[in-house]
């Protein structure tokens, strides 16, 4: 317990070193929230033009305009998540070991993986958070329902696990990249892998389709990260989603495992660069 | 000769990296694969009599996503407007002020070179998934469409140098011009027609997005290829396309020449 409080307050004063530096360049802070709302925005746009044409995503899928917005939302705000607190930091973990720098992580008397994942908050991706929360709560609005308390938690916890699952794919890529000594940034793998969780999984149907929702679901679980929480908010709790949500938890657990795994051995295989 | 010269180290500085190159190209096809499922989902949802979007049908609307890919390997410029900026920021222009060596002449030939490879090495990841996309498409249109086509896409590699290098240029007034790229790239996402057949959007702004040149970077080349421009409108279109090239290449120059006025070099 000692051990989860000490932890919390390395991360608390990571957290206040990156607010100050953010509000050192206040300008600059500016910025980057409003060219990360901007892609947001052009995105919405797309879906509002797609709404003018068509009732529904897919035939009798239930995600129509309010409903699919709930799913954007939720989209929303896992990659806001994502972004603030883990992609520049597991982005610069080849730099580290390219230049040598981890030697100054893996000499510390904490965590590894904590300390790469963690060491700064890019608290100008969470302008999307909040986006994410004003769509999310006027699609609610205008569908006029009222998810229950227990809908609302499930909500929260699969949003968590979303998160997980992200980051962990994010570790696994970027250990990975150790290896494989590339010219294509993490970002990009990121973007291709990601592309595939942005819709509703009913889209992909069909004999193609079938075998990739499949595969994007159990072997590389990006599919559930927003599916999941996004249908336990948009629709009263359904039994027949519940092998999923119980899949979810378990994705979840090894996929945090399996890139746990794969951080240790790129550590394993990594010589210091500096001297 | 000295032209070719800088195109031909350029193509072997460019051949170097051509693996990674024809992966990145590949990879660069997935989010068409979500899109294909995206707007199969769209077309039923629409129900039962509905068939098309803006006259698009399902097969015209997957073949148009990737005929813009197609526009967007010939107009896009990565990093052009920026690296003239960056020039002009930190001195290094002076090495065209100095040399007998012409600065746009110099970028479109080493663009050319990057072009060049791209395609050698893209022409079998492009190959492979037109081939495979094959029941997208209507067969091959008539000669003429096809001939007007090939113009468009020329001139969009031509009207995307001219209109990057006009904007690298505005560094010679504005040392930081990094916002106004993002800026700029937004509306080129948007406003090219790289996310959607811009005749979708409502009221008078497919008028304003034709009006304006960034629709020739991705949707007039598209929309050429699928019959969708025909008659007078394709003669008008490839006329105002040409005109924007020449309206951007004599900002362009203008703009050096008054910039190189203003300019002062700092250190050695």
């Amino acid at each position: 317990m000692q051990t989860v409080a000490a932890y919390f307050r390395v991360f608390a004063t990571f957290a206040r070193n990156s607010l100050v530096r953010d509000m050192t360049f206040r300008a600059n802070f500016l910025i980057d929230s409003v060219t990360s709302m901007a892609w947001m925005f052009l995105n919405l746009a797309f879906y509002l033009l797609v709404f003018r044409f068509t009732n529904s995503i897919g035939e009798n899928t239930g995600w129509q305009e309010y409903q699919f917005f709930i799913f954007f939302a939720t989209s929303l705000l896992i990659n806001s998540l994502v972004q603030s607190f883990f992609m520049t930091n597991v982005d610069e973990l080849t730099d580290l070991i390219r230049t040598g720098g981890l030697d100054f992580i893996l000499l510390k008397p904490i965590d590894a993986q904590f300390l790469v994942s963690l060491r700064r908050v890019e608290w100008s991706s969470l302008s999307n958070f909040f986006l994410g929360l004003v769509l999310l709560g006027y699609a609610l609005l205008r569908l006029a329902y009222v998810p229950s308390p227990i809908q609302v938690v499930l909500y929260v916890v699969y949003l968590a696990c979303g998160v997980a699952i992200y980051y962990s794919l994010m570790v696994a890529l970027a250990s990975a990249t150790v290896w494989m000594g590339r010219n294509l940034t993490l970002y990009d793998f990121w973007f291709y892998i990601t592309t595939f969780s942005r819709y509703p999984m009913e889209i992909y149907e069909g004999p193609i389709g079938r075998p990739l929702r499949r595969f994007f679901t159990f072997i590389i679980p990006v599919l559930v990260v927003v599916n999941v929480p996004a249908r336990m908010l948009v629709w009263p709790l359904q039994a027949k989603y519940s092998p999923l949500a119980a899949f979810t938890l378990f994705a979840t657990a090894a996929s945090l495992a399996a890139s746990r795994w794969l951080f240790q051995l790129a550590l394993a295989s990594y010589r210091s660069a500096s001297s | 000769m000295l032209y070719f010269t800088i195109l031909r180290i350029s193509i072997a500085e460019r051949l170097v990296y051509r693996v990674d190159f024809a992966l990145g190209t590949l990879m660069r096809f997935l989010p068409i694969v979500s899109q294909i499922f995206l707007w199969d989902a769209i077309f039923k949802g629409m129900g039962s009599g509905h068939n098309e979007i803006v006259g698009y049908n399902y097969n015209e609307l997957i073949a148009y996503y990737l005929l813009a890919m197609v526009g967007r390997a010939f107009s896009s410029m990565p990093g052009l407007a920026s690296s003239i900026a960056r020039d002009i920021r930190e001195g290094t222009i002076k090495k065209y002020l100095l040399q007998p060596v012409d600065m746009l002449g110099f970028a479109l030939m080493n663009r050319l070179a990057h072009k060049l490879v791209y395609y050698g090495v893209a022409v079998g990841p492009f190959a492979l998934v037109f081939w495979l996309c094959r029941g997208f498409f209507n067969g091959w249109p008539d000669a003429v469409t096809l001939l007007a086509f090939v113009a468009s896409l020329l001139m969009s590699f031509l009207l995307g140098f001219f209109l990057e290098a006009t904007l690298g240029m505005i560094g010679f007034w504005f040392l930081e011009v990094s916002s106004l790229l993002f800026v700029y790239m937004l509306m080129n996402f948007f406003f090219s027609g790289h996310m959607f057949p811009l005749d979708m959007m409502p009221g008078y702004w497919p008028l304003v997005m034709k009006i304006i040149p960034l629709q020739y970077l991705a949707y007039f080349p598209a929309a050429v290829f699928l019959h969708k421009v025909i008659g007078w409108d394709l003669v008008l279109g490839l006329a105002a396309e040409a005109f924007w090239i020449v309206f951007f290449y004599a900002t362009a120059r203008t703009m050096f020449h008054y910039g190189v006025r203003r300019y002062s070099a700092f250190g050695g």
